[in-house]
């Protein structure tokens, strides 16, 4: 079984194409591979319960996280962030992206 | 564990993208844990390594170059190379056409001129590959 970490850079109220992320996201989780999407950059967002933007993620069991650096950059608190979208940081990512058989995917 | 290595392609030129940023967050994360890293640079990221980058004054604000402290990409590079020295180890390529194109030939002390060649190399020696495009 092949883990996929997804990585979300684009903010979604600027491009329709975020919508790639959570498309495929779904798709690969449907056929059984464990899927993590990483929000960082202006694709935190998203994560914002405001935003609701990846509500079929959270409830399909998918881990979210989002990266606290550009979190504070943005001015996004985390008590603002949407139910089941974990604060996180560039180290876990690092980690998560370095183990077997997982693929790193960069949008 | 065994060893890992982590091989990154950054394309985005410096100044333009927090793709830059980023990236260069990834590979200091790295190196803290001990990950060995490759550095791809393709395309305009080539200017990353740029020795001639020098930091400005703002003479809208009236401020000398000291009080801006502009950081310059050349530096975060040099600092991570400098991290990446010996064990884990950074290795940083520099696309030798992306640098022709762009008469960017005067690269820092630890960036080496290469090709794809080297990336095809670098991504069959790595636990993993993430490729950073440009948008």
């Amino acid at each position: 079984m092949t883990e996929y970490v997804l990585i979300e850079s684009r903010d979604p109220f600027e491009s329709r194409d975020t919508e790639f992320v959570e498309q495929t996201a779904i798709a690969i989780s449907e056929r059984g591979h464990p899927v993590t999407v990483f929000l960082v950059q202006n694709g935190v967002f998203a994560a914002r319960k405001t935003a609701a933007r990846f509500k079929r993620l959270t409830d399909a069991g998918l881990l979210l996280l989002a990266d606290d650096f550009s979190l504070r950059e943005r001015g996004i608190k985390p008590s603002e962030l949407a139910q089941g979208i974990q604060e996180s940081g560039i180290s876990s990512l690092v980690d998560a992206i370095t183990q077997p058989n997982t693929k790193a995917i960069w949008h | 564990m065994k060893e890992r290595t982590l091989t990154l392609a950054l394309m985005d030129p410096p100044y333009e993208s927090a793709n830059s940023t980023t990236a260069f967050r990834i590979i200091h994360a790295a190196l803290e844990q001990g990950i060995n890293v490759n550095v791809f640079a393709y395309e305009g990221a080539v200017c990353l390594s740029l020795k001639d980058q020098t930091p400005h004054a703002n003479p809208v604000k009236g401020t000398s170059v000291d009080d801006e402290e502009h950081p310059t990409t050349k530096a975060f590079v040099s600092s991570l190379l400098a991290e990446g020295a010996k064990r884990p180890r950074l290795t940083w390529v520099n696309c030798g056409l992306c640098v022709d194109e762009r008469g960017a030939t005067n690269a820092v002390d630890g960036v080496r001129r290469g090709s794809p060649a080297d990336f095809f190399a670098m991504v069959g020696e790595s636990t993993n590959t993430l490729v950073i495009p440009t948008k």
